[in-house]
């Protein structure tokens, strides 16, 4: 058995794709273009040592590995994006050899075709929506001044939690509105899980973590709408442009779980 | 009071992480959640749950462990 695997990147039409001279790939390895059947997919040798399933299960504990590896696909990815529409392939997808790519070029043809067909011209935008934890309480809440110290105490509490949840329950249903307002602009919508906030970096609650498929005659139209969004209590990031990396899966219930997921 | 020339403090005050942090944590959003999935003749084939599982208790451990000062100050919304 070969100890070298091949790590398969992204597949554009042969017509007009970008060459892979002068790309690096993971493991620093050069990224090479294969034609087949009016296709090309873009790989480059990798190391089973490293990128074999065992070995896998570790490097992927390993931040730094992961941040280098996923920096390194999406490098190939961008570069190959920027000439032409490109199906990008899920992180670590690895082959035996060259033949079984060449394979999968022909068997899923006229899946990567109908994929191509529908990205190209349009571009992948990042959407995230904050909201603050919680708004100061309402007047109403505050405690009667001839309260004992413990009603109070026990009083402002319930406020608090109160205003949380309402905080909390206001903030889903503003991402739903704009998860629609979004949607009406773009080709297509995907919400992905809400990032924690020790991986968002925020205090504030991440109600909205929208991937939008825009045609890029609308990509201005889109940036406006998106700051039109931002009001009190509430803030929004706008990333991108990406390639379609949330467009290349078909609607199926994975994608309702992530549509239902809270973080 | 943590010092106020600290990068966790600056980090806390802004109430984020370094830019290519946050856009780590974006890109693999879509690169363990999105992308072509594709199957058979593989070496290799990994359970998206299982992938993503791993993958963030990593970054999780990464960001807790350079980024305490930020860390120790955050709240979920069960916090």
């Amino acid at each position: 058995m070969s100890d070298v695997g091949t790590y398969l990147y992204a597949v554009a039409l042969d017509e007009d794709a970008a060459p892979a001279e002068g790309l690096t790939g993971v493991a620093g390895e050069p990224v090479r273009a294969i034609a087949h059947a009016g296709l090309v997919a873009y790989v480059s040798a990798v190391p089973l040592s490293e990128f074999g399933e065992e070995p896998l299960r570790q490097s992927l504990e390993d931040m730094d590995w992961l941040g280098e590896t996923a920096r390194a696909h999406h490098r190939v990815v961008e570069a190959v994006a920027a000439k032409a529409p490109t199906a990008p392939v899920r992180l670590v997808t690895v082959y035996n050899d060259e033949a079984q790519i060449r394979a999968l070029l022909e068997r899923r043809r006229d899946d990567f075709v109908r994929l191509l067909s529908r990205v190209a011209g349009r571009r992948e935008w990042g959407v995230k929506v904050y909201v603050a934890p919680s708004a100061p309480p309402p007047a109403a809440a505050e405690p009667a001044a001839h309260s004992s110290p413990g009603t109070a105490y026990l009083k402002k509490r319930q406020a608090s939690l109160h205003t949380r949840e309402e905080a909390w329950r206001q903030g889903v249903e503003r991402a739903e509105r704009i998860h629609d307002v979004l949607s009406s602009v773009a080709v297509a919508g995907h919400r992905h899980r809400p990032q924690d906030p020790q991986l968002s970096g925020r205090e504030e609650w991440m109600v909205l973590n929208g991937a939008y498929l825009v045609d890029e005659g609308r990509a201005e139209e889109f940036g406006r709408v998106v700051e039109g969004l931002r009001g009190e209590g509430i803030d929004v990031e706008l990333t991108g442009p990406w390639a379609p990396y949330s467009f290349t899966t078909p609607v199926d219930t994975k994608e309702s779980e992530d549509r239902d997921a809270r973080s | 009071m943590p010092d106020p020339d600290t990068r966790g403090a600056v980090l806390a005050r802004e109430g984020r992480l370094p830019a290519e942090r946050v856009a780590l944590v974006d890109l693999l959003d879509r690169l363990l959640a999105g992308g072509v999935v594709v199957s058979g003749d593989l070496v290799l084939s990994i359970a998206d749950i299982d992938l993503v599982r791993i993958s963030l208790r990593a970054l999780i451990m990464s960001v807790r462990e350079s980024d305490t000062i930020v860390g120790t100050q955050r709240h979920g919304p069960d916090g």
